[in-house]
């Protein structure tokens, strides 16, 4: 075990590095002068200058990189152009609202999908496992830019329930979340159902029902936390989904988190502050990952003897 | 049973898009660019079926022909990532070694970012165009086919028949492309399938964030963005497009579930 998670953490360094590096040089790789681009054609000579400088733009491009991964190892992604706040304390004051859409939706994703999974399973190739099914591909079909406006008119414009665009109150997070939380929630019950299935079939769930234990208490406590294991793979994997599924939703809901954050910096041409954007949602992607295989490890007692 | 006609369905939709993409030229009934700024927003009428748009095109023109973006990048997307995803995946699992351990290396670096952050990435360097849309989403897209054939390439290229054709003298290009790669095929079409549909899905994401298509142009992602605007007094914009997204995927998810069950009895009984 201890081996495994020094092999995962080298592993966590390699791949950060080269995201950086990666990011960095596609950054720069745009056609044109960033200054031009930024402040447009008809900006004082001076005030370029002033930019270029204060960017580090004037200077030999692998100076630039090394002094680059030097901020980032200080926890310094640069200044943004437009604020003059430092990038990494604007996407601190976004993360939070986009932590709490996401924190939303895997909650709906979950508060759907565990019933929905289950109880297909219980009954395969039933009415209730077919509807489901059902269900479950329009969740996946469903283009979230489309649910999202398709529910700000029926519950927002039809039925007057609940509000929309920007954040505010608990009822301002349920349309984004649903709109978030759906396809996540038609991948999962489908998993679940699978494992589940899988599970019931084993020797120690039919074991538990030959001694006589009660029908819930054979599903929830022998077969479901047995059947669990590979989901936790898969809501580790999700996470990714959500992160990038959140700047679209945002998009539709002016939800002023991350995504937001990015949209604005590219629309602007504020390249810093996109560049910062697309290593911190990156990194956290990377990170959700390595806890999502520790967890997995720590849940399987198989996989921890190896 | 159920699922047979669910593949059906799926098959009839994807004929359906792919003809009208086909004939759009010929088959819409007006011009999809044609501005008629007194008729803007009309709602669904026996002149315009689906109703017109903030500048009074024809949404149903529109929407033939962004079937044909749609088409066209799910389709060549995939060709491309497809061809590129398995050509390293065979390399990569036949020599195993160095040359294994860094392209799964330059794999992981790929995979940390979510979903489609790459590709915005990509198209916020490269300028939103159709084109760079493609290049972004085969830079996405190839990973997914590398890892499946790499992985089923290490537990064949052990058989006795690759043994065989090693003995025989053949070359390691015959060896991976002749022997290896037909056996590898069935999941390969069955990723590809979905794949299509995850492409389409993309695109229309990146069009809708305004980052895909050039403005104006009738693809259903940016057609829906423009719908966004007008939600309020004029929702029709925004449901046809929708619409035909969702049957699109849908349509590609039936065929691709139905292959895997055919091509793999064993998941059919999960």
């Amino acid at each position: 075990m201890p081996a495994y998670i020094l092999r995962r953490f080298l592993l966590l360094f390699f791949v950060l590095f080269g995201v950086v590096t990666l990011v960095f040089f596609l950054i720069h790789m745009i056609p044109g002068d960033p200054v031009d681009i930024m402040l447009g054609d008809h900006a004082a000579l001076a005030d370029k200058q002033i930019l270029r400088h204060n960017l580090g733009l004037d200077q030999p491009l692998y100076k630039q990189y090394f002094n680059y991964l030097g901020g980032i190892i200080q926890f310094d992604l640069g200044i943004s152009i437009h604020s003059k706040k430092p990038i990494l304390k604007e996407i601190f004051e976004r993360f939070p609202a986009s932590a709490e859409l996401m924190a939303g939706a895997m909650i709906i994703a979950l508060m759907i999908a565990f019933p929905l999974g289950i109880i297909s399973a219980l009954r395969p190739y039933g009415l209730l496992d077919g509807t489901s099914m059902l269900v479950s591909f329009l969740g996946v079909a469903i283009p979230n830019f489309w649910l999202g406006p398709l529910l700000i008119l029926l519950f927002s414009i039809q039925l007057d329930l609940l509000p929309v665009n920007e954040r505010g109150t608990l009822a301002h997070l349920i349309l984004p979340s649903i709109t978030l939380g759906t396809a996540m929630a038609a991948m999962l019950s489908r998993m679940i159902r699978a494992s589940l299935l899988e599970v019931l079939g084993e020797d120690y769930v039919k074991n538990a029902r030959a001694k006589g234990l009660h029908e819930r208490k054979v599903i929830l406590k022998h077969a479901l936390r047995n059947a669990l294991i590979p989901v936790i793979t898969i809501i580790g994997l999700q996470v990714g989904v959500l992160l990038s599924g959140a700047i679209i939703t945002e998009a539709i809901f002016d939800w002023p988190g991350l995504g937001t954050l990015l949209l604005d910096g590219i629309y602007s041409r504020n390249y810093p502050l996109v560049q910062g954007c697309i290593l911190f949602i990156a990194f956290i992607y990377v990170m959700v990952n390595l806890i999502t295989d520790i967890a997995y490890v720590w849940a399987d007692p198989r996989v921890r003897m190896l | 049973m159920f699922k047979n006609k669910l593949v059906y369905i799926g098959w009839v939709i994807v004929i359906l898009f792919g003809l009208g993409a086909l004939l759009a030229p010929w088959i819409s009934p007006y011009d999809p660019y044609e501005l008629r700024l007194s008729e803007q927003l009309i709602p669904p009428s026996s002149k315009h079926l689906l109703g017109q748009d903030a500048n009074g095109s024809d949404i149903f023109s529109r929407l033939l022909y962004g079937a044909r973006i749609s088409l066209t990048v799910g389709l060549l997307v995939v060709f491309l990532s497809g061809t590129i995803g398995i050509t390293i995946g065979l390399i990569s699992g036949y020599y195993g070694g160095v040359i294994d351990t860094g392209l799964m290396r330059v794999v992981d670096i790929l995979l940390a970012f979510p979903g489609l952050l790459l590709a915005i990435a990509l198209v916020a360097v490269l300028g939103p165009s159709v084109f760079n849309v493609m290049i972004a989403l085969t830079v996405l897209g190839w990973v997914s086919f590398t890892r499946l054939v790499r992985g089923q390439v290490l537990s064949i290229k052990e058989r006795d028949y690759i043994l065989a054709a090693k003995t025989s003298g053949q070359s390691d290009f015959r060896i991976m492309f002749v022997h290896i790669l037909p056996n590898v095929l069935s999941p390969v079409i069955v990723q590809a399938t979905f794949s299509v549909a995850g492409v389409i899905i993309a695109e229309s994401s990146l069009s809708f964030l305004g980052l895909g298509v050039s403005p104006g142009t009738p693809s259903w992602g940016a057609m829906l963005s423009e719908g966004k605007q007008v939600l309020l007094d004029a929702p029709h914009v925004s449901i046809f497009p929708g619409l035909a997204i969702m049957l699109v995927v849908l349509a590609f998810n039936f065929i691709g579930d139905g292959l895997r069950d055919r091509f793999d009895p064993k998941t059919e009984k999960s």
